[in-house]
C-alpha cells in the first residue's frame, strides 16, 4: 500500500469542504515520513491526514491542518504542496482543517511545522502532479514522460498541446495513486524560497479575519469568570444575587476547582452568564465570594528568588559531566563566576483566552483559538465526562499564541458552562484574567563558573540552573527539570571546553507555569551568552574573536561524548521523525557561520560615541542557529535605546523568506520586552501585575532598525518561530556592557544601575 | 436609547449608556473587526474613529458616542481600500493580524491629520498600540509608504 490514496469516490470528502474531481488523501503520520513507512501499512489501516482536491474548473483546494497564530504556516505548507503540484498559486484555495484525529498531529508547537511537514507536503503535491500527467498521457496517447505539469496545465512540448488541470481531474480521479513519486529538482522551484504574502492578508486589513473571540453562534450567551487570585485556591462560598441585578445578566454558576497540579483543566471559580460580554463583566464585579486561598497563599516571589539563588550556589543534581571540572578548577589561572536571574513572565498575547462551546444532546461543538485541538478534545472529554468522539472542534485563527493557546483550560470552561446552561456559551477572559492566571514562563536563577588558562582560553565550565519545571503544572512533587528543559541551552552548551559540568537544583512550584516562546532557552541563553561575553572581557579579547575560539573547529558534536546524563530530545526530532534525526546535529560550524555573517554586516568594531556599544550573542534552538548583534545607546538617566539589531539565521532551507524575516523581527521585539520591561511578581500568592499598564511589553518607541541575514545552504529546514528570541536579550545586555562597563545579570534591566 | 451612526448606518442600540462602545459594536451590532485587547485604553486594539479622530472604543461609552459618526475597520475601506490599508498589504505587515485593525485605524487618523508625518510623529502616534507579534518596524514602513503615496 502506498501512503497516498485516491479518495475521489469517498463520501467523507464532502465533510471536508473539498470539491469533486481528483481528491487525494495521504498519511504523513507523526513521524513525518510517508513513504518509508507506507510499505508497512496494511490495507484498511490507511488514515489520510493531508487532503487536496482538484475540481473540474482547475481550482486546487488544500486543507491546512496546522494552527495559524501568525507564523504564516497556513500559507507556507500549502505553498510547498503547490510547488510540487505545479499548481498556479492564484488558483489555490486553502481551507482550515477542523481539529480532528484524521489529520494526525495538529499540535502546532515547538517551531516544528516546517521541518515535520516539508517532506510530506512535497510528496502529496508530487503524487497529484504525476496522476494529472498520467491522465494527459492517456488522453493524448503519448508516453507519460513526455507530459509535464506547468503552472496549472499539463503540457506536451513536442506537439504543443496542453490541458488544464481541471480538464484532467476527472480522469485522474479514476487512477490509483502512484507508488513511485518523482520530486521536482530544486532548480525548478518557483514558489519555495521566494516571498509570498499570507493568505489571510486581505481579510486582516479589512477587519474580516475571524479569531476565536469573533465567533458568533445563534442563541449564544456570554460568560465572564471570577477565579481565585491564588493558584490552588477555591470557592468557599459565594453570593450572586447582586450580580443578577445587572441588566443583561441571566445566571451565576460555580465552576468547581481542579486540585493542584491542575494541568490543562480549568482553575474553577464563579461564572456570570449574560446576553453580552460587558454585562457579564459588570455582573462579575458584584459577586461576593469567600475564597479558601489554599497552600500558595503565602507565596512571595522576592523570598522565592532568594531561595532559588541560594540553591544555585549549592551543588545540584549533575546533568552533564564531561572531563573534570574540579580538577581544572584546582589549577586555575583565573576563575570567573557570575549569577543570573530571569523573572516570571506572562504571554500577554493580544487575543485573550476565549472559546465558544455548544452542547446538543451529548455532542459538543467547539470554536476556539487553539494550537492543540487533540488536547482540547481530551481535556473537554475528561472535564465534562463525555466521549472524545462526540466533540467537534473548529480551529479559528489565533490572535497570537506564544505558548498560551497550547493549554485548553479556557475551552473546557466554555464546554462546562454550555453543558450547565444548555445554550451556546462564549467565555472571554479579561486582560486582568489573562495576566493574573497565566501559565507563566518559569522564573530561573543560575550560577556559572569558568576557568581561564594563562592564554585566556576557557578550560572548564560549570553551569547550575534552578527553575520550577513545567511538569510541575501536571504532576505533583516535581522539582527537577526535564531533559527537554535542560536541553534548551544547558546540557547542549556547544563550546569547545574540555571540562564541563552542568547541574540542576531543586525548585518547588507555586504558580501555573507553561511554555512561552522559546521556553527555557530564554534564561539559559541569557546566562550562557552573557557569561561568554564576561569571559571575553576577563581574557581581554574581542567578544566575537573569543566566541569563535569557544566554538572551535566546525564539527557536529558527538552527543555521546558530552557526558549528558539526562535525555536529550533535540527538540523532538528523534521522537517525531527518527529517520531524519541524524540531519539535525549540534553543528558548531553553523554557529560559527551565523556569527561570521552577522559580524560582517553589523559594523562590528567600528567606533561608537560614548555610552553606545555593540554586543553579540549566538544560540542554537529548535534546530536552527541565530546570531544577533545589538547596538544600544544608554542615556545619562540609564534609559536604554536600541538603534539597530542585526540578526543572522541559519534555518537550513527557507520556504518563505518574508515570513522568516517577519518571525525574526517579531522575536526581537518580544525579546526586547522580556529583557527591558516584562516582570511578573507575586505577593500573598497573587500576581502583582494585571494589565499592559503594569505588565510592560515592547512598544513601537523601542523598535530598532532590524536587519535579517540568511545563511544559504542545503540543510533541511529547521525551526523559525522561536530561535530569534534567545540570543537577542543577551546581545542587548552585552551591548549595554560595551556602552557602560556595567553587567546586567538580572532581568528586566534596571535603568537605575545604568545612570551616568 | 442611544442612536449611533456606525459606518454611515444609524443604529438604535438598546443598552446601558455606560456600556463601552467596543462591546456594543462587537456584541450588539455584530461588527467583530474592532478587537478587545485590554479594556483600559492601554493597547489600542479597539481603536475606531469618532468624527475622524482615533479613540479607544473600550473607554468610549455609548453615551459619549451618541450623535457622533463612528467608523470601524469594516467601514474604513468600504469604498475601496485606503492607501494605508494598501500599504499594510504591500509591506506584509500582519503576523497574527489581531491588533492590525486598531493599528490601521490609528495610522489612518494620523495620516489624515498629518499627511507627511516625521519618524517621531509616527512613534508618538503609534506608541499606544501594542503588537505582541512585533510588527512595529513594518507598521512604520507602511505608514511612511502610505504618506509618500508609494
Amino acid at each position: 500500500m502506498t501512503g497516498i490514496a485516491n479518495l475521489s469516490r469517498r463520501q467523507l470528502l464532502k465533510s471536508l469542504g473539498l470539491g469533486s474531481g481528483l481528491v487525494l488523501g495521504m498519511h504523513v503520520g507523526v513521524r513525518g515520513l510517508p513513504f518509508a513507512e507506507a510499505a508497512e501499512m496494511a490495507a484498511g489501516q490507511f488514515q489520510p491526514n493531508v487532503f487536496l482536491s482538484i475540481d473540474e474548473t482547475g481550482l486546487v483546494t488544500i486543507v491546512a491542518s496546522r494552527a495559524e497564530m501568525g507564523t504564516g504556516i497556513k500559507t507556507d505548507l500549502p505553498l510547498v504542496l503547490a510547488e510540487e503540484l505545479e499548481a498556479d498559486w492564484n488558483r489555490v484555495k486553502i481551507v482550515q482543517a477542523q481539529g480532528d484525529p484524521k489529520y494526525g498531529d495538529q499540535n502546532t508547537d515547538g517551531s516544528r511545522s516546517t521541518w515535520q511537514f516539508f517532506g510530506p507536503m512535497r510528496m502529496a503535491g508530487a503524487t497529484a502532479r504525476q496522476m494529472l500527467e498520467t491522465a494527459a498521457s492517456q488522453i493524448w496517447q503519448v508516453p507519460v514522460n513526455e507530459c509535464r505539469a506547468q503552472n496549472g496545465f499539463v503540457v506536451h512540448a513536442s506537439s504543443g498541446r496542453k490541458l488544464a488541470f481541471g480538464a484532467l481531474a476527472a480522469l485522474a480521479a479514476t487512477m490509483p495513486a502512484p507508488t513511485v513519486v518523482r520530486l521536482k529538482d530544486r532548480a525548478d522551484w518557483r514558489y519555495i524560497g521566494k516571498p509570498h504574502p499570507i493568505v489571510d492578508l486581505d481579510d486582516i486589513v479589512h477587519g474580516r479575519a475571524i479569531y476565536g473571540i469573533d465567533v458568533v453562534v445563534p442563541g449564544m450567551k456570554y460568560a465572564s469568570i471570577e477565579r481565585c487570585p491564588v493558584y490552588g485556591g477555591e470557592v468557599k462560598s459565594f453570593d450572586g444575587k447582586a450580580a443578577l441585578t445587572v441588566a443583561g445578566v441571566e445566571r451565576v454558576v460555580e465552576i468547581p476547582a481542579t486540585p493542584m497540579p491542575s494541568g490543562f483543566k480549568p482553575l474553577g471559580g464563579v461564572a456570570v452568564i449574560a446576553n453580552n460580554t460587558w454585562s457579564a463583566q459588570q455582573g462579575r464585579q458584584r459577586l461576593k465570594i469567600e475564597w479558601d486561598y489554599g497552600p500558595n497563599a503565602g507565596y512571595d516571589s522576592t523570598a522565592y528568588r532568594a531561595e532559588l539563588e541560594a540553591t544555585a550556589r549549592q551543588p545540584g543534581k549533575v546533568v552533564r559531566n564531561e572531563g573534570n571540572f574540579d580538577g581544572a578548577l584546582a589549577g586555575a589561572a583565573k576563575l570567573v563566576s557570575a549569577d543570573y536571574f530571569v523573572p516570571t513572565l506572562a504571554h500577554a498575547q493580544m487575543e485573550v483566552p476565549n472559546a465558544v462551546a455548544h452542547w446538543v444532546a451529548n455532542s459538543c461543538e467547539i470554536w476556539a483559538p487553539t494550537r492543540n485541538p487533540a488536547q482540547v478534545r481530551q481535556t473537554v472529554a475528561q472535564v465534562v465526562g463525555v466521549n472524545e468522539a462526540d466533540i467537534t472542534i473548529n480551529m479559528t485563527l489565533l490572535g497570537g499564541g506564544f505558548g498560551r493557546k497550547s493549554k485548553p483550560d479556557y475551552v473546557a470552561e466554555a464546554a462546562l458552562l454550555s453543558r450547565m446552561a444548555g445554550v451556546p456559551i462564549k467565555v472571554t477572559w479579561t486582560r486582568e484574567d489573562d495576566i493574573e492566571h497565566d501559565y507563566y514562563h518559569a522564573v530561573c536563577a543560575q550560577h556559572l563558573e569558568a576557568v581561564l588558562d594563562h592564554d585566556g582560553h576557557a578550560t572548564a565550565w560549570l553551569h547550575r540552573t534552578v527553575f520550577p519545571a513545567i511538569e510541575a503544572t501536571f504532576q505533583p512533587d516535581v522539582v527537577y527539570g526535564s531533559g527537554g528543559e535542560l536541553g534548551q541551552g544547558v546540557v547542549d552548551m556547544p563550546y569547545d571546553i574540555p571540562n564541563v559540568r552542568c547541574e540542576n537544583g531543586a525548585a518547588a512550584n507555586h504558580v501555573r507555569i507553561g511554555w512561552y516562546r522559546s521556553v527555557y532557552n530564554i534564561p539559559h541563553a541569557f546566562a550562557v551568552c552573557s557569561f561568554a561575553d564576561e569571559l571575553a572581557a576577563a581574557a581581554g579579547k574581542d567578544p566575537i574573536e573569543f566566541l569563535r575560539e569557544l566554538l572551535g573547529a566546525p564539527r557536529a558534536l558527538d552527543l555521546k561524548a558530552l557526558g549528558i546524563l539526562v535525555d536529550y530530545p533535540n527538540y523532538g526530532v528523534g521522537q517525531l521523525a527518527p529517520k531524519i534525526a541524524g540531519d539535525y546535529p549540534i553543528d558548531t560550524g553553523r554557529l560559527r557561520g551565523v556569527v561570521d555573517l552577522v559580524a560582517a554586516n553589523s559594523n562590528w568594531g567600528e567606533k561608537l560615541p560614548p555610552r553606545q556599544g555593540r554586543g553579540i550573542a549566538v544560540h542554537r534552538s529548535f534546530l536552527s542557529y541565530v546570531a544577533v548583534v545589538a547596538h544600544v545607546a544608554v542615556g545619562n538617566d540609564g534609559e536604554v535605546t536600541i538603534p539597530r539589531l542585526d540578526m543572522a539565521i541559519d534555518c537550513g532551507l527557507v520556504v518563505n523568506p518574508d515570513r522568516v524575516r517577519a518571525q525574526l523581527e517579531g522575536a526581537a521585539i518580544m525579546a526586547i520586552g522580556n529583557t527591558l520591561y516584562s516582570n511578573i511578581t507575586f505577593k500573598e500568592g497573587r500576581a502583582e501585575q494585571s494589565n499592559y499598564t503594569d505588565y510592560l511589553v515592547a512598544r513601537t518607541d523601542i523598535t530598532p532598525q532590524t536587519h535579517v541575514y540568511f545563511v544559504e545552504n542545503d540543510h533541511p529546514p529547521g525551526g523559525v518561530g522561536e530561535p530569534g528570541v534567545p540570543p537577542t536579550g543577551p546581545a542587548i545586555c552585552n551591548a549595554i556592557y560595551a556602552a557602560t562597563g556595567k553587567r546586567i545579570r538580572a532581568l528586566p534591566v534596571d535603568p537605575q544601575l545604568l545612570k551616568a | 436609547m442611544p442612536q449611533i451612526k456606525i459606518n454611515s448606518v444609524q443604529h438604535n442600540i438598546d443598552a446601558d449608556p455606560q456600556m463601552p462602545l467596543l462591546w456594543a459594536i462587537r456584541d450588539l451590532v455584530g461588527l467583530t473587526g474592532t478587537k478587545f485587547g485590554c479594556g483600559v485604553g492601554a493597547c489600542g486594539a479597539c481603536t475606531v474613529h469618532l468624527d475622524g479622530q482615533a479613540v479607544r472604543s473600550c473607554l468610549t461609552t455609548l453615551a459619549d458616542a451618541r450623535g457622533h459618526e463612528i467608523v470601524t475597520i469594516e467601514g474604513l475601506g468600504a469604498g475601496g481600500l485606503r492607501p494605508v490599508q494598501r500599504a499594510w498589504q504591500a509591506n506584509n505587515v500582519p503576523q497574527c493580524g489581531y491588533c492590525q485593525p486598531g493599528q490601521i485605524m490609528q495610522a489612518a487618523a494620523l495620516l489624515k491629520q498629518t499627511p507627511k508625518p516625521t519618524d517621531q510623529q509616527i512613534v508618538d502616534a503609534m506608541s499606544g498600540n501594542i503588537c505582541r507579534c512585533g510588527t512595529y518596524q513594518r507598521i512604520r514602513q507602511a505608514i511612511k509608504s502610505a504618506a509618500e503615496g508609494v
